[in-house]
């Protein structure tokens, strides 16, 4: 018993512990360039704005991560989305068709990769390493130059990337003595929606138990009863579809498509990911944490950006160092976690 | 009959089976493409001497272009092999690494803030040692998390995969430093008529197969690779093997970093091993290595590396795009993992062994 709650705690205290560092960061940012406007809705609805991409992608592979995987052809697949989307519409096909071509994509690509992993059994990391070689080639083969979407070129997609949720609450008088009323981009809703169905179907449903079962002991999973193939395979699909759904909310953030679009991004998602408190062995974690951990990235680069005289290259080595804090607490844990077991 | 059936047997059970043949193919793909542009057949390997402008004789043609510019990733196959062999696990921030060194030694060398000197402004070997201890310590990093802290090896070097270029960056001051000195740009240029990258690739595989070979560290890697636990109840320390393997591997990645910066004779923390890290990987693969841990072949990984390097030249030589030749990578590499994967290999043993019922009958 007593086993069983220490285990509990271990994780709901890595939880809280995240969720006390962004709180933490983002006072600490609030308390240093208050007089920058941080202490503004507005900031924390931009740093939503930048991230929204970012937020579906790390969903799904968190999703991953549970079954004891990765994927790290995420960022060169959002490269590929946008890159087809701004050609696609230069071509003068409509924004609803191009969505579903690039969602089509997404599924085509989940499920060669997925079977790859689940059926063929290759190693996860040299499925999708392949995988990003692809769509980073891909994206060069479409085309080589940068192409942006303007409103010419689509009226629709513009107004959808233009378009501004209003909070109702949490505005400010700007120094012109105009109300500013906070506001969103349609993209934060679409990763915000993504973010509480991936939640409770982990939670509730059959498909998001076997995810935590398979990554937890495959084989335990396998005399359960479980389809752990297919159950992987779905998991693969389910990141490249999400990481398609993130390639568009990230498009109608940046309306334009290039070669070196979310170089990294992969790595983003993965900290983010670990810093929540999902664990790359598999079966513990969940999409809530994740979140967090986008926030944390997101706070951190805010920061950065508004001193503005701190080197670009800080947001890297800072989430790196918070990275290693966290695998190294986490570490600790389960060193803790194996002593109790023994004894 | 019985002499013959032998011969295909070692023949499909010769470990460099994999690269070898990958290498055939793409000598025969460029003698193919040279046929077709009305080229002499043999052009891929002829190799002549050449004046250089400082009056010396250097070796000139494909093939040596080739093992000048695949030595990068052929010194990082070298340490990928042993971390790969010893953990089951990739060390990702080689690349990163690469520039850190580079970026380091530079710095030592230039002074910090100065983007542009041809006067060094320690000794060369300073500047070089600096570099190469900056791998090791990297490596250290590296194999303190896998080995004593117990974390995956790809989470554990993600750390300094996205850390290490950025500070080399801050090292730099956010500049390209260029150290424009002859004596730093040996490194990447040429020894007598052979190209030095080539030479210290050729050492640095020189004296680890001695090491591996001569002592027992190569069945110590290998017997921890296999079984961890085993080899510690055998009375290895399995641990401080696993540290020695990323150590090894950083100083390699020091080695290659210093090797890809004497080549352009400054740092460039941004694009220094940009990729690289997947080359190597992608060579200790093709090299017939088990990604899974256990038996090396360190030939196998440097002919791997190298064959990564003929084919990226053929695909340029063929007028693919440096940007659009990742996806022939891509199907390559799909190709070779799922020809290695259990169930194809399965399901050939079942059809031959199906042909043999049948032959019998």
């Amino acid at each position: 018993m007593k086993n069983k709650g220490l285990r509990l705690n271990g994780h709901t205290i890595l939880l809280l512990i995240t969720i006390a560092l962004f709180i933490v960061l983002y006072a600490g940012g609030c308390i240093a360039y208050g007089h920058k406007g941080f202490t503004h809705l507005q900031t924390f609805c931009n740093i939503l704005i930048t991230n929204a991409g970012l937020i579906c992608v790390a969903c799904g592979l968190t999703c991953v991560m549970l079954t004891a995987g990765i994927d790290i052809s995420v960022g060169a697949l959002i490269a590929m989305d946008c890159m087809l989307l701004a050609v696609g519409m230069q071509k003068g096909i409509g924004a609803v068709p191009m969505i579903i071509i690039v969602l089509v994509i997404g599924l085509v690509f989940g499920i060669v990769q997925g079977y790859m992993v689940g059926y063929l059994n290759i190693q996860p990391f040299i499925v999708t390493m392949a995988g990003m070689f692809f769509c980073r080639g891909m994206t060069a083969v479409i085309c080589t130059d940068q192409v942006s979407i303007t409103k010419d070129i689509n009226p629709t997609f513009y107004a959808w990337a233009n378009a501004k949720v209003i909070i109702p609450f949490g505005g400010y008088v700007n120094n012109k003595g105009k109300y500013m009323a906070p506001y969103v981009r349609p993209g934060v809703i679409v990763a915000l929606l993504v973010l509480v169905i991936i939640y409770f179907m982990l939670k509730f449903t059959k498909f998001g138990r076997s995810l935590y079962a398979v990554g937890g002991n495959t084989q335990s999973a396998a005399m359960m009863g479980l389809n752990t193939k297919l159950i992987k395979m779905k998991a693969y699909i389910l990141s490249s579809m999400l990481c398609s759904i993130g390639g568009i909310c990230y498009c109608l953030n940046t309306m334009a498509g290039s070669v070196s679009q979310a170089l990294g991004l992969e790595m983003d998602a993965i900290s983010s990911a670990v810093i929540g408190g999902t664990l790359l062995t598999g079966g513990v974690g969940n999409v809530f944490g994740t979140f967090f951990g986008v926030l944390i990235n997101g706070t951190i680069s805010s920061i950065v950006k508004t001193n503005g005289k701190l080197a670009s290259s800080w947001p890297n080595i800072l989430t790196a160092a918070l990275l290693f804090v966290f695998i190294v607490i986490q570490s600790a844990f389960a060193a803790i976690r194996e002593r109790s077991k023994n004894k | 009959m019985k002499s013959k059936k032998i011969t295909w047997n070692t023949i499909k059970s010769w470990n460099l089976l994999l690269p070898v043949v990958a290498l055939i193919l793409v000598m025969a793909v460029n003698i193919i493409y040279d046929v077709a542009n009305g080229n002499n057949p043999l052009s891929f390997f002829t190799i002549t001497l050449q004046q250089t402008t400082g009056n010396g004789t250097i070796l000139y043609g494909r093939i040596i272009d080739i093992l000048n510019r695949g030595s990068e990733a052929a010194i990082l196959a070298i340490g990928m092999t042993l971390v790969v062999s010893s953990s089951a696990g990739t060390d990702i921030s080689v690349g990163s690494v690469m520039s850190l060194c580079a970026s380091f030694c530079c710095m030592l060398l230039a002074g910090y803030g100065v983007s542009s000197t041809s006067q060094l402004a320690v000794p060369l070997i300073v500047g070089v040692l600096g570099g190469l201890l900056m791998g090791v310590v990297c490596g250290m990093f590296n194999g303190t998390l896998v080995a004593y802290f117990k974390i995956q090896p790809m989470v554990a070097t993600l750390i300094l995969f996205s850390a290490a270029r950025a500070i080399g960056l801050l090292l730099c001051n956010d500049l390209i430093v260029y150290v424009r000195n002859d004596s730093y740009a040996f490194f990447g240029s040429f020894l007598g008529p052979l190209p030095t990258p080539l030479v210290i690739t050729a050492v640095c595989a020189v004296i680890m197969t001695l090491v591996l070979k001569k002592t027992a560290l190569g069945m110590y890697i290998q017997s921890v690779g296999i079984n961890d636990k085993a080899s510690r109840i055998a009375g290895l320390s399995s641990k401080r093997i696993i540290f020695l393997t990323y150590v090894l591997c950083g100083l390699f990645a020091g080695i290659a970093g210093i090797v890809a910066s004497s080549r352009i004779t400054s740092a460039d923390s941004n694009n220094i091993g940009l990729y690289l890290e997947m080359d190597a990987i992608l060579a200790v693969a093709l090299g017939g290595n088990s990604l899974g841990g256990g038996k090396f072949s360190l030939a196998g990984s440097i002919i791997g590396a190298y064959t990564i390097q003929a084919i990226t030249t053929t695909l340029y030589a063929l007028g693919v795009s440096a940007a659009q030749a990742p996806v022939f990578k891509a199907v390559i590499v799909i190709i070779i993992v799922a020809i290695q994967s259990d169930p194809v290999r399965n399901y050939f043993k079942k059809h031959s062994a199906a042909k043999q019922a049948k032959g019998v009958a």
